[in-house]
């Protein structure tokens, strides 16, 4: 790219990766405040589990440009395309953050979960000593997958006008300029790979030796 | 003396209506040491998951220094639970795992580390050199010590152990056994311990209950029990040594 394209651009690219961040980031916050508890309860109430995640299953089968239009009758989400993109966008974060949350928990060692009753610990600090600690990597694999591919998906709520990078990208289309389609899709790109590394860092981070048996 | 743990009447059902223990009535004295020992699916474990009520009773209760206790955390904290897995929480420095009672308890970070250092030391682990390990740094053998230290962190008056050394190699198995033994005549407790290792009973308990199909078949003094005469408790003593008196009768016969 140009230094004359960089130079009229710039503060452009810099504008909508802020936004592009916003949607993304406040979309993560919501799944993760809706999905974490929700995955710890569904381990509570195990015979909820198959229902409730196939209903976040089926969400995340819907087609992403299709879900933005779905979304745009809406009453309250339709005045402002920005809450539309960030419903939309916490819709697709809910599977992967609820079912690692789930899977997390379930597939720790019950024999650590009969100890942890054994020795007298209430049920929050099972929950907050030990089950969110040995589930925290799975749980950030989540929050990864869900980040990268909202980031993604991002892109296509510049269709309903909400913004971001995908901007750049349908202007580029629309007036066959690669340089702008690029323009968007770089930053992009490196919005994802910068998160993937993030997250899974703190998901190495949290994981658990192997567990004691395996060394006996 | 009197009573620290008192089965009255305690049978327990599954799901599936098989019944896991039956009628079991019995009282354990304060500051003895119990072996429960009989097959595998015989009830044992069982019979000591009612204790801390990991398992509650179909029937029947069981009364903890003579009352029925209905705050079960509060229950629990005051036991001691060794099980032969030994269920260190991996993500939990030894340390941290020795005063999770303590913690669960909210006891100060000082306190903590001063009862988890003299609780080290009581099982025969350097404080400076394993505290700060994390269990899959340890060895079978100090795992193990590490969970006894856990299960007396809150001086429990009763402590439960289920095949606490089952998964130890003999050598590591008996040290353990002899450091237990020490340990219990230093601090006085209420040991009910299940193990199907008829030496380990002989050695460590005062008294020696066999369970059979969830009911008490012989329940006696330590010396008392090879002389019972129930065909149980016959056919332990022959699988017992069975190695040993092969190699008696070939040094008698060449």
């Amino acid at each position: 790219m140009s230094a004359p394209f960089l130079a009229q651009y710039g503060s452009e690219i810099g504008t909508l990766t802020l936004e592009h961040l916003w949607l993304t980031g406040a979309a993560m916050l919501f799944a993760a405040a809706v999905a974490i508890p929700a995955g710890i309860w569904l381990t509570r109430s195990p015979r909820w589990a198959k229902p409730v995640i196939g209903v976040t299953n089926v969400l995340q089968t819907i087609p992403s440009l299709a879900m933005f239009g779905f979304l745009l009758p809406l009453p309250w989400l339709g005045e402002r395309a920005a809450r539309i993109a960030i419903i939309a966008l916490t819709a697709y974060a809910l599977l992967p953050i609820l079912r690692n949350t789930y899977a997390g928990i379930r597939g720790i060692d019950p024999t650590l979960m009969e100890v942890a009753r054994a020795i007298g610990l209430t049920d929050l600090q099972r929950l907050f000593k030990i089950e969110l600690p040995l589930a925290a990597s799975f749980i950030f694999a989540g929050l990864r997958t869900a980040t990268v591919t909202c980031i993604g998906i991002a892109t296509i709520a510049a269709a309903v006008g909400a913004g971001g990078l995908g901007e750049l990208i349908f202007r580029g289309v629309a007036s066959v300029d690669n340089r702008l389609v690029l323009a968007g899709a770089v930053p992009a790109a490196l919005l994802a790979l910068i998160a993937d590394g993030a997250l899974g860092l703190l998901e190495k981070r949290f994981k658990v030796p192997a567990p004691e048996s395996a060394r006996s | 003396m009197s009573a620290a743990l008192e089965f009255r009447d305690v049978s327990v059902v599954t799901a599936s209506g098989r019944a896991l223990l039956q009628s079991v009535s019995m009282a354990i004295e304060e500051g003895s040491v119990t072996a429960i020992i009989g097959r595998s699916g015989s009830g044992k474990t069982t019979l000591l998951r009612t204790v801390n009520r990991i398992i509650e009773p179909a029937s029947g209760e069981v009364l903890v220094a003579g009352s029925p206790e209905r705050d079960v955390v509060a229950l629990r904290r005051r036991m001691g639970y060794v099980i032969q897995e030994t269920g260190l929480f991996p993500h939990f420095t030894v340390e941290r795992n020795v005063g999770i009672v303590l913690e669960a308890e909210g006891h100060s970070m000082a306190e903590r580390a001063g009862r988890t250092r003299e609780l080290l030391q009581l099982v025969g682990l350097d404080a400076a050199t394993f505290g700060g390990r994390y269990p899959h740094q340890l060895s079978g053998g100090q795992r193990q010590r590490v969970g006894l230290a856990r299960a007396l962190a809150a001086k429990p008056r009763i402590l439960l152990m289920d095949e606490p050394f089952g998964a130890l190699d003999p050598l590591t198995r008996a040290e353990m056994q002899d450091m237990l033994r020490e340990l219990l005549a230093r601090v006085k407790t209420t040991v009910l311990l299940v193990t199907h290792d008829l030496d380990e009973a002989l050695y460590l308990a005062d008294r020696i209950i066999l369970l059979s199909d969830g009911k008490v078949v012989v329940d006696v003094p330590r010396h008392e029990f090879l002389n019972s005469d129930h065909p149980e408790v016959i056919s332990y003593a022959r699988a017992f040594h069975r190695g040993q008196t092969r190699v008696a009768g070939e040094v008698h016969s060449a």
